[in-house]
């Protein structure tokens, strides 16, 4: 094994897809300190001792286990000049914004401070390379702690055996981060994997938005196996947002852990556009009394992607409230998985969990799964969850063609008023705004 | 607000208790016929030797115990509690004879002592078009009314189904649950013994509902019934069954297979109150077809048993065919009621509908599983799925799991599921008009079950409501 380890370079592409460079090459240590690469290092010992998913296991019902291969792909190369300011000139996002990170293929490519609000009073905000650096009791308690106990424990310890970069945000008690902060995270080259990582600590009554962005910089097939920490802090509010529009071939894992203290809120909304096999896990533990979380979803596929959604909802304490809104519409032979589950530990009295999942289907060969679940073990709760799968009303179309709007216009303003619903949800007009715009860039 | 209303059980042994004294007494066994303890191929045979069944049924029981042989448990989705079954400690053939009696006055003084007191001849007289009793493996009672015979309806146990009729039931038999279908179907084929075969004819209207009473007598004994009803076409028939058994120390194993057929245009309601004592293991799996226009109504009522796994389905065929589950279940101290529904749309415009309300007592636990199926390519399809849980004790468990698949833009489902506790107010209110605590909880969770407890006939009605009261009395302080 240790040979292996020690081998400095990545092989060669052709190398690459004769060797299954990411199933064989070991941890990537990069220049992490000693305490890391022995993480690292355990990751990867667990990352081979684990079996690939198999097509019986309950965490992977519906799923097509054999999407899952990863042997074409390799660590994703550095980039040469041309390619990095053509990225860099890519990454736009909002208009005002506190401040910007590039990362293509797992490399800072820039970080931008837009005022001096992310300065401010102690806010740490830095690539995770150099947060693993200097960052190590933070990192120790924070990173990756909450496990991957959706199904993707083998990904969950391939991405931390690989983990090179990603944001690492620490904002202290009591600041206030008006403007969102935004990261892009970009894969290029064929069969490159990146191993993006976010982790949000929010101290005690806090605020911050932050946004990432995924993307593919090319047409060919590449791994996203990501990771995200968000620790809110009593009293804290955190607003996430993902964009992830990866290319039509890519493979993209996501594992979201967010932890919510005492009287904290927490917000995540993923718009998924991209990628042929999306896999995301979020996990939101509601563990001090009168925390709130809200789990956001829009997925708008077509051709045969496939959107695979496992969450959980795990009420810890009393008094906590949760609150979640999947919507996808499915175009083609597109596919959305989902399977949710609401679980109220034995104390967690007086909990107030929804979970809704609503699917439209656009097509006769569009497929919806749905298993919303409950597990409630506290007897003082209110919990309903919903899941219905149906297709565009025909009352509403006729609506619109008898005010002389086209078939395909009248059917894609269904399509966006329907999702479009969960964009309301977020109290950040203008993230409202830029979801609205590359939602309808994809709906055409 | 629950602090107060709702005190942690005390006397939880004496809860249990209550509710069983129905069913749970027992005679000394006087077997002439004992399979013995364990399964193997001899078991096999030495069932199909008493029966002096065809080969073909033979073999068919053979394939069966192998296919059950080489699945494994269902633990990776499942209650872990199903390994506590051994299979080589149970008994699976125990009877005083293979024909029915067909008078009353014929059958033996303990196994008429034990149906009088569940009260079944009393019910006959009363309003029952047939009605058959089980003791063990074997059909003790069997009669229906001559009218029915005239007009050509077939109401026998399973072996004399096979045996006598098998122009009629070969060609269903095993074919709405095939064996291989999970591993205690495969037992089931391997040991069935009794269980009621009907045929009702083309257009024959069974006004009264026929009727079964299964009941184990016998320590470790494992009851292996296996029905079969086939609704010709514009019949309608209602079946109703009930399950007792004695409270013995060890596990008891229920493993029922129960295949309905519905040709075009038929009506079929199937109706089970399990009563069973809390030692049982209920695993029992039930499936109807639907051809066109047919109707198949399982209405599905939990009460007893340790751990009860049963999701009745229904395929749904033939076009315009409907389907539908109404489930409801009462989860006591120790048990673990993991019921639901299946729905597999496979014909344009069926329609169906399940209702599932559940209630979780003390420690007890209530699952509710579902399947929804609606494949590509199918046309006006509608499933509405309802699932409600109440919890009457801080330490009661309930769990939801459906899952629902679609394809198509010419299909619509929904599903909605809520957990909720009595609410205070109601109780405060009824209190407030005199009513005790007990009182007004046991008539908050009949209120909850009443909507569905009204699609009983009413003789199961009214005993449900006693039940729930019965379950009740224990739970509050």
């Amino acid at each position: 094994m240790s040979a292996v380890l020690e081998s400095p370079a990545a092989p060669s592409l052709s190398a690459a897809k004769t060797e299954k460079f990411v199933m064989t090459s070991g941890p990537d240590f990069h220049s992490h300190p000693t305490y890391f690469r022995e993480r690292q290092q355990a990751a990867w010992e667990k990352f081979t001792q684990l079996p690939m998913p198999a097509r019986t296991d309950e965490t992977w019902r519906f799923a097509d286990v054999k999407a899952l291969d990863l042997s074409p792909f390799h660590r994703a190369q550095e980039l040469g000049e041309a390619e990095r300011s053509a990225l860099l000139f890519r990454s736009t996002g909002l208009a005002e914004t506190s401040g910007r990170m590039v990362f293509g293929n797992d490399r800072l490519l820039a970080q931008e401070f837009h005022g001096d609000s992310l300065r401010a009073k102690g806010v740490l905000w830095l690539p995770i390379e150099q947060a693993i650096a200097t960052q190590r009791e933070i990192i120790e308690k924070h990173f990756m702690r909450e496990g991957a106990i959706l199904g993707s424990q083998k990904f969950a310890a391939l991405h931390e055996s690989q983990v090179r970069n990603g944001t690492f945000l620490y904002v202290p008690r009591g600041v206030e981060i008006a403007l969102p902060v935004e990261c892009f995270h970009w894969s290029q080259g064929e069969g490159s994997a990146i191993f993006p990582h976010t982790i949000v600590i929010a101290e005690a009554n806090s605020k911050v938005t932050l946004v990432d962005y995924f993307g593919s910089a090319c047409d060919e097939p590449g791994l996203s196996v990501g990771a995200n920490d968000i620790i809110v802090g009593d009293g804290a509010k955190v607003t996430y947002v993902a964009v992830q529009q990866f290319n039509t071939k890519s493979l993209a894992f996501r594992i979201n852990n967010t932890v919510v203290a005492r009287d904290a809120a927490a917000l995540a909304l993923v718009l998924n556009l991209g990628g042929r096999y999306v896999r995301s896990e979020a996990i939101s533990h509601l563990r001090g009394p009168g925390g709130r979380s809200d789990m956001l979803s829009i997925s708008a596929t077509e051709g045969t992607q496939i959107v695979d959604q496992r969450t959980l909802q795990i009420h810890e304490a009393p008094n906590t409230a949760s609150d979640l809104l999947y919507k996808n519409s499915l175009n083609d032979q597109s596919r959305a998985i989902f399977t949710g589950l609401i679980r109220v530990e034995p104390d967690a009295h007086k909990t107030d969990a929804y979970q809704k999942v609503r699917n439209l289907l656009l097509t006769d060969e569009a497929e919806a799964n749905s298993a919303p679940g409950l597990e409630i073990e506290a007897d003082d709760v209110r919990c309903t969850h919903g899941a219905t799968s149906g297709q565009v009303d025909i009352e509403e179309l006729f609506y619109l063609l008898s005010r002389g709007i086209p078939l395909r216009s009248a059917q894609r303003l269904v399509v966006f008023g329907f999702l479009n619903e969960v964009t309301e949800r977020l109290p950040n007009e203008a993230i409202c705004e830029l979801l609205r715009d590359r939602l309808h860039a994809k709906l055409g | 607000m629950s602090t107060e209303l709702l005190e942690p059980i005390t006397d939880q042994a004496a809860q249990l208790d209550i509710d069983r004294t129905a069913g749970n007494f027992s005679y000394p066994e006087q077997h002439a016929f004992d399979a013995g303890t364990g399964l193997s191929h001899a078991t096999v045979d030495y069932i199909s030797d008493v029966k002096s069944e065809p080969d073909w049924i033979r073999e068919f029981r053979h394939k069966a115990l192998d296919v059950f042989f080489s699945k494994p448990m269902p633990t990776h989705w499942a209650s872990k509690d199903l390994e506590n079954i051994v299979f080589q400690n149970i008994r699976y053939y125990l009877a005083n004879g293979q024909k029915p009696k067909r008078s009353w006055d014929d059958v033996t003084d303990a196994e008429k002592r034990t149906f009088e007191r569940l009260g079944i001849p009393e019910q006959e007289r009363k309003f029952l078009a047939g009605v058959e009793a089980q003791f063990d493996s074997e059909a003790v009672y069997s009669n229906m009314k001559k009218a029915l015979g005239d007009e050509g309806v077939i109401f026998v146990g399973s072996t004399e189904g096979l045996k006598e009729h098998p122009e009629i039931f070969r060609k269903w038999f095993g074919k709405v649950i095939p064996t291989g279908d999970n591993k205690f179907s495969a037992l089931n084929a391997a040991v069935f013994s009794g269980g009621s075969f009907i045929y009702v004819p083309k257009g024959v209207k069974v006004k009264h509902p026929l009727q079964a009473y299964f009941r184990i007598n016998a320590e470790n004994f494992g009851q292996f019934e296996r029905t079969l009803i086939i609704a010709d076409e514009g019949s309608e028939v209602m079946y109703m069954e009930g399950c007792t058994a004695p409270k013995f120390e060890t596990a008891t194993l229920h493993s029922a297979v129960v295949e309905l057929v519905a040709m075009k245009g038929a009506k079929l309601q199937y109706i089970t109150v399990q009563n069973w004592s809390a030692n049982v293991f209920n695993l029992v799996t039930k499936r109807a077809i639907a051809h066109e226009e047919a109707e198949v109504k399982w209405i599905d009522c939990n009460i007893g048993s340790r751990l009860t796994m049963k999701y009745p389905g229904v395929v749904l065929k033939g076009r315009k065919a409907r389907g539908e589950v109404i489930s409801i279940a009462l989860a006591g101290d120790g048990q673990h009621q993991d019921t639901g529904a299946k729905m597999i749309h496979a014909a344009d415009e069926t329609t169906s509908n399940i209702v599932s309300k559940s209630i979780s007592l003390g420690k007890g636990r209530s699952t509710y599983r579902g399947l929804v199926h609606i494949p590509k390519h199918l046309k006006g399809c509608k499933n509405n799925t309802e699932c409600d849980a109440l919890l009457i004790n801080p330490t009661s468990r309930t769990d939801t799991y459906p899952a629902i698949n679609v394809r198509g833009t010419g299909n619509a489902t929904q599903h909605e599921a809520s957990v909720s506790q009595i609410s205070a107010e109601q109780i405060f209110y009824m209190q407030q008009r005199g009513l005790t605590k007990a009182q007004a909880m046991s008539l908050s969770v009949n209120g909850f079950v009443n909507d569905l407890v009204r699609q009983f006939p009413m003789e199961y009605s009214v005993e449900l409501k006693r039940l729930i009261d019965l379950e009740m009395e224990g739970s509050v302080g």
